[in-house]
């Protein structure tokens, strides 16, 4: 639905973007994450017609960007990083006006607007001047004027920003709620965001492809090493000594009852180490699989490096 | 069509949901009344002394010495006031992103300015139309020519426009809505002014000057002659700070 391929972007002698390529697919939600100034509003606002690119190709839903702009905006539901809200008008009003900015047909308006304001959830403050509701509200204000000519792709960049945990969840609903029937990317810094709403992500940072797919495949790139937990009745000190012992496994720690085994990726001792735990009759009381830290995870692949 | 109706309606409810658009034509039509006024009240005097002496009465033209001087201070309160309506055309869209929803929805840049332009229009003509009111007593009471009077807001109205025409292209300038007033007022203060260097200059940049010179075209209109030098000088003044609009929207394309 959306294909980017080698964009690049210059602001005079600040390279933003940087021959960055992705695809989402029809249907699913996606995250563009990455750290502030990442250029991630960059690509955003590219794909929205906002900004022309300096090279590169962006396609969505067949259109290209740069060739066929209208068209593509036709087709694109867009929030802004920064609301683009008139503070003077009622939030009806509001939607009105960007039901026609966005061409929804006359005779097809009222649905609209009655249609983005029950999907956004913004029934309680219909008639209230925008500059007099609440962040949370001017938000799912933002989210409804994306939604109101019913596009098939929606760009959302940041939507969770700055707002408390129980909007967050709120607004976090009503995009998986939106899933299906748009095609959604979403940008964010937060990682959380991506594992809690997305079915895969593009990381990139300083304008430039880190990794892309599924939160699994993303993991599988990055990680070399595997491990497992495990936590054992006594054992002490021995049973570190013993398991280092094993062929393939690399790293041993120990922090009271709990050993993390570390192996390279491709070995597998786990079975090892069950045995000789039962053997020596440790007493195994639990046995977990490593649990990837997706934040260290996310942290490495920003600072650059993708081996540990 | 539609599309720049669109834009214009927004732009209306924007000014009359400000204060904006209140004390601009507040302040405007005070102002106006005061010269009406005083004008009225120095005519009223000179008919009253010349009232034994019948040539000379003969010759008082409202007018000429009413409505002449009171257009040529019509056209200096609007240079004063036509940048505040302006200055927050585009300024205050960039300043606060909503640029973003325009650009980005399937409207040409050529409608998004018209709209714009056509809503200080319509406000513009709402000032104007306010102190049609003075009119009432005129004609009541004395006796106008109405040719030359519309002449003479035809003026007005074209001189308006093409303030507006440079104060939208200002406010494309700049998201800082003070900065596009200055920069409106000094644009429009140096073509105003741009005849006064001429008496030092050349026979040819004398020319040059003077058709330049936003006022000089003004003078007859006040008269009541509508001279097509005048109408070319105003719709091309309009053309250029519109298409100068657009050029600097455009821009972003390639920067």
């Amino acid at each position: 639905m959306i294909e980017v391929a080698g964009l690049t972007k210059k602001y005079g002698d600040l390279l933003a973007v940087k021959d960055l390529s992705f695809k989402v697919d029809k249907g699913k939600i996606w995250g563009l994450l990455g750290p502030n100034a990442a250029g991630k509003t960059t690509t955003m606002r590219i794909l929205t017609g906002y900004l022309p690119a300096s090279d590169g190709k962006a396609v969505v839903a067949g259109y290209d960007v740069f060739e066929q702009p209208n068209e593509v905006k036709r087709i694109i539901g867009y929030l802004p990083e920064v609301v683009p809200l008139y503070p003077e008008m009622t939030v009806v009003d509001y939607l009105k006006f960007v039901a026609e900015i966005k061409q929804v047909p006359a005779a097809k308006k009222k649905a609209a607007i009655d249609k983005s304001v029950e999907a956004a959830g913004l029934e309680p403050v219909r008639g209230r001047l925008i500059k007099n509701i609440s962040k949370g509200f001017r938000q799912r204000v933002g989210i409804a004027q994306a939604l109101i000519h019913d596009p098939q792709v929606l760009i959302l960049d940041e939507p969770l920003i700055g707002l408390d945990p129980a909007q967050c969840k709120d607004i976090r609903d009503l995009i998986k709620r939106l899933k299906g029937e748009h095609t959604i990317l979403l940008s964010t810094h937060i990682l959380a965001e991506i594992t809690q709403t997305c079915d895969g992500a593009t990381i990139i940072n300083e304008g430039m492809l880190m990794a892309s797919g599924t939160l699994d495949e993303i993991a599988a790139s990055v990680k070399v090493r595997e491990g497992v937990v495990l936590k054992l009745r006594k054992g002490g000190e021995e049973a570190a000594t013993q398991w280092r012992r094993i062929p393939g496994v690399e790293k041993v720690g120990r922090s009271d009852k709990e050993y993390t085994v570390e192996w390279s990726k491709g070995q597998d001792p786990r079975e090892d180490l069950v045995r000789i735990a039962v053997d020596k009759g440790w007493g195994l009381l639990e046995m977990r699989s490593l649990a990837m830290n997706i934040e260290d995870l996310y942290l490495k692949i920003v600072s650059g490096g993708t081996a540990q | 069509m539609n599309n720049i109706w669109t834009i214009a309606k927004k732009e209306i409810k924007t000014y009359f949901s400000s204060p904006i658009a209140y004390a601009v034509m507040f302040v405007f039509s005070a102002l106006v009344g005061f010269f009406f006024y005083s004008i009225m009240w120095w005519f009223n005097s000179q008919a009253m002394q010349l009232a034994q002496n019948p040539t000379y009465y003969q010759q008082l033209n409202i007018n000429q010495q009413v409505y002449s001087p009171l257009f040529g201070n019509m056209s200096i309160i609007l240079l004063l006031m036509l940048p505040l309506l302006t200055m927050r055309l585009f300024s205050e869209e960039k300043k606060s992103g909503t640029v973003e929803l325009l650009y980005t929805s399937p409207l040409s840049v050529w409608q998004i300015i018209l709209g714009k332009y056509l809503a200080s229009l319509i406000v513009l003509l709402a000032m104007l139309g306010l102190t049609g009111i003075l009119s009432i007593f005129t004609f009541a009471f004395g006796n106008p020519e109405l040719i030359p009077l519309l002449a003479g807001y035809l003026g007005l109205f074209l001189m308006g426009a093409a303030f507006i025409a440079v104060g939208i292209f200002f406010s494309s300038l700049t998201e800082n809505q003070i900065v596009s007033a200055i920069l409106t007022f000094g644009a429009l203060l140096l073509f105003w002014v741009l005849n006064w260097a001429s008496s030092a200059a050349g026979a040819i940049a004398k020319s040059v000057l003077d058709y330049l010179s936003i006022f000089q075209h003004f003078e007859d209109f006040t008269k009541g002659i509508v001279d097509t030098t005048h109408l070319v000088y105003y719709l091309s003044f309009i053309f250029l700070g519109l298409f100068l609009t657009h050029s600097v929207i455009q821009s972003r394309r390639w920067r």
